[in-house]
Formats: structure tokens, C-alpha cells, sequence
């Protein structure tokens, strides 16, 4: 049992990483604003969950483990509006997307 | 493990602080003096100083940022060119940077129990606050009951910055007129739904987890000064949210001024009551009968007044920015 949950613990936290990751390099290599933060919400989204749904598994049945869950519902009340808001205000600042072909 | 994530951090706020020298543009300079002050706190946090990173995380990385943009909104957003080469403050930061490096060769290593800090008074604290103050955060015992002197005074430093900046910003005159005059509806987020609906789900929250932090200073990091930068983030998100208007309806101009002083005159009051009491000043053992009960009604005193001015002085300075916004 305590094999399975470590093993689950580390396979989630490794992807969380992967996807932190992903979106940081989404976010230094996407091309124009609104794909730069569609990349980097990935990481606030999936990544915070997968991450902390592993340390959960690591804390067990605790009050750390509630605490935890706490902060997971607070980020993912929060990350996703603030996303919003700022793609929201770059709308609102007429900054178009960019509409680059490329040409090949 | 720690020493390489240590490192790792420390390596980070370098390249965050020469990101914030070299900016052009004073917004990107003010988000970087945010992150800055949040791995600052994760610094502490490693260092064992739960209480400071608290403080750090709230007061540098939430309200500072947020009263820099305040700040920012009056003026111009780029750095004005230098005209010259700035030679002289080049050379004294240079002597300075060389004078703390060869100081740090004389400085004992992390964590040595040799090292003159842990032999002075801070064995006496560890043993003696178990049995005269009887409260497991013994930084709270120190801060506010052995070195309640200096809290006071530390007290007083953000009392008066709260009076300076009403000097400079606020106008008396035209407050009154400011706070209903322009239409609530006008300002703040209230067309944008998304935020408002997560805004007032969240600001509960944020006060519930603020008077936690207040009054669980006691047993876990915490105390006044964070539990009132909580607070006060708390009521600007609702300021941004639902517009000033309504923020300054919930707590008036004239409540935080009374805030500030109040707060200020709670923590000297039952300062003077040790005194009348019969003990010397800021001794909270005459409190009550029982010393031990006394020092606990007198930390929690003194907490909440360092709270309640901590809060009255910040939101002061964020409407007395915003205001002046809203008036040009």
C-alpha cells in the first residue's frame, strides 16, 4: 500500500513538473501575447493540481493534507480569473493577436 | 539538499535585483520588486523564520506592490534617461559590497551553536518562555512581551508613515466630496463578471485567514503585523473589485484615521495599565491574577493594536493613492 501511494505521489509530481515546465517554455517561446498566456495557465491549472495532489498523497490523512486541499481550491478559484483579467485587459488595450503565416 | 535550494534561490534574487536595476520601464520594475520579495520570504523560510517570510509574503510581495502601481498610476511609467554616468554612488556601492564581503569572513557558520547570537539571551528565551509567558511561538513571547518596547516603537514608525503620507497625498478639503460624488458603479471591475463573482467568493476568506493569523500568533507564526496586511489585502481586492466607493463605505476615511490612532493608543494604554497596576511599563504579569494568564491578555492586546494600526495605515495609503488617481 505504502509502495502504490508513493508510486502514484511521484508519478503525479512528475508530471506536474513536465507541465510546469512545458508552460514555461510556452511562455518564453510562444509567438504573441494570447498564446504566451495560454501556455503559461497550464501551468496554473494542471500543474498546480497534479503537484499538490502528490504532496497530498505524500502528507496521508492529516490536517496538513486539508490544508493542502485548501490552497489547491484557492489556486484554482484564482490563477484561471487572474488569467482572465489580463487577457481580459489586453483586450480591452486593443492588443491585437498576431496573425503571422509562415512562410515555408 | 537545503544549501543547494538555498543557493539555488539566492542565485535567482541576484539576477531578480539586476533585472530591477536595469528596467526601463518602472512597471516591469515593480512586478520584479514583487517576485524579489517573494523569494526573499522563501529565503527565510528555509532559514527557519517562518514569522518573517510570513510578513515578507504579505507585506513586500501583496500591498507594497500594490501601493507601488498605486504610486505608479501618478506618474510617468518609463525611468527617465541618465544624463551622466553616475560615478559616485557607483564607487561607494562598490566599497560597500567590498566592506560587507571581508565582513563576512568573520561571520560564524549557519547554524553554529558556537556563534555569539545563540550564547547571549536567546538560550534565557527558549528556556524561560515555557514557564513565564507559556505560549509554543516563543518569537511572539519575545516581540511582544520581552522586547514589547521595541515592537512600540516599530509600531509607531508605521504610525507615522500612515500620518506622512495623509500629509502628502490627502486633501482634506475635497475628501468629504470625493468619497460619493462619483457614481459607485463607475469604477472598479463590476462590469467584468468573472472577477467580481471570484472577488467577493474569495474576500471572506482573506479576513477569515487574516483574524486566524491575528490570534494564532500565539501557537504558530503570525501576529498583528501580518494578520494586518491580510486584512487590509483583503479589503483592497475588494476596492479593485467592487470599486472605491463602496470600499470606503465599508471603512471610511474618518474609521482609518481612527484606526491608526487607536490602535497606537490600545498598545500604550495597557502599557500605562501595567504601571497603574503596580508593575513597570508593558509588563503584562499584573494583568490579571495569575502572571502567566496576565502575559496571555496582554500579547493578545498588544497584538490586536499592532493589527488594527497595521491595517488602518496601509488601506489609508491605498485609497489616499487611489483617490488622488481619481481626482486627476
Amino acid at each position: 500500500m505504502e509502495l502504490v501511494l508513493d508510486f502514484a505521489s511521484w508519478v503525479l509530481l512528475l508530471t506536474g513538473g513536465a507541465f510546469v515546465f512545458i508552460g514555461g517554455i510556452g511562455a518564453l517561446r510562444m509567438p504573441d501575447f494570447y498564446t504566451r498566456m495560454h501556455a503559461a495557465s497550464l501551468t496554473d491549472t494542471l500543474g498546480t493540481i497534479l503537484v499538490l495532489l502528490g504532496i497530498i498523497l505524500q502528507a496521508g490523512v492529516s490536517l496538513a493534507a486539508v490544508k493542502l486541499a485548501a490552497i489547491m481550491v484557492f489556486l484554482l478559484l484564482t490563477c484561471p480569473t487572474a488569467a482572465y483579467a489580463l487577457a481580459n485587459a489586453a483586450r480591452l488595450a486593443r492588443l491585437a493577436p498576431e496573425r503571422r503565416v509562415r512562410d515555408e | 539538499m537545503v544549501t543547494l535550494f538555498g543557493v539555488f534561490l539566492l542565485t535567482l534574487l541576484v539576477i531578480t535585483a539586476i533585472g530591477i536595476v536595469r528596467a526601463q520601464h518602472l512597471f516591469v520594475a515593480v512586478m520584479l520588486t514583487g517576485i524579489f520579495s517573494l523569494q526573499m520570504a522563501a529565503v527565510f523560510f528555509i532559514l527557519d523564520a517562518a514569522d518573517v517570510a510570513l510578513t515578507e509574503a504579505a507585506v513586500g510581495a501583496g500591498v507594497a506592490t500594490v501601493l507601488l502601481l498605486g504610486a505608479l498610476a501618478l506618474t510617468e511609467d518609463r525611468e527617465k534617461p541618465a544624463k551622466r554616468r553616475a560615478w559616485i554612488p557607483i564607487v561607494v556601492v562598490s566599497v560597500t559590497t567590498l566592506m560587507v564581503i571581508y565582513a563576512t569572513f568573520d561571520q560564524p557558520r549557519l547554524g553554529d551553536a558556537e556563534a555569539p547570537v545563540h550564547q547571549h539571551v536567546a538560550p534565557w528565551y527558549l528556556e524561560e518562555t515555557p514557564r513565564l509567558i507559556d505560549i509554543p511561538n516563543v518569537v511572539t513571547a519575545i516581540l511582544a512581551s520581552f522586547r514589547g518596547y521595541d515592537t512600540l516603537g516599530e509600531l509607531f514608525v508605521i504610525f507615522t508613515a500612515g500620518i506622512g503620507v495623509l500629509f502628502l497625498l490627502a486633501n482634506p478639503s475635497e475628501r468629504g466630496t470625493l468619497t460619493l460624488s462619483q457614481s459607485a458603479e463607475a469604477t472598479g471591475l463590476r462590469h467584468h463578471l468573472v472577477p467580481r463573482v471570484v472577488g467577493r467568493l474569495i474576500v471572506p476568506f482573506i479576513l477569515l485567514f487574516g483574524l486566524y493569523v491575528q490570534f494564532h500568533g500565539d501557537y504558530g507564526p503570525g501576529g498583528g503585523f501580518q494578520a494586518g496586511a491580510l486584512i487590509s489585502a483583503g479589503f483592497i481586492l475588494y476596492a479593485l473589485v467592487e470599486g472605491e466607493t463602496m470600499a470606503l463605505r465599508a471603512l471610511s476615511f474618518r474609521l482609518l484615521g481612527g484606526m491608526i490612532a487607536g490602535g497606537a493608543l490600545l498598545f500604550v494604554a495597557v502599557g500605562i495599565a501595567g504601571i497603574v497596576l503596580g508593575g513597570n511599563f508593558l509588563d503584562y504579569s499584573v494583568l490579571a491574577a495569575d502572571p502567566v494568564a496576565g502575559q496571555h491578555l496582554g500579547i493578545m492586546l498588544v497584538e490586536v493594536a499592532v493589527g488594527i494600526t497595521v491595517t488602518g495605515v496601509l488601506l489609508t495609503i491605498f485609497h489616499s493613492f487611489a483617490a488622488r488617481e481619481q481626482r486627476s
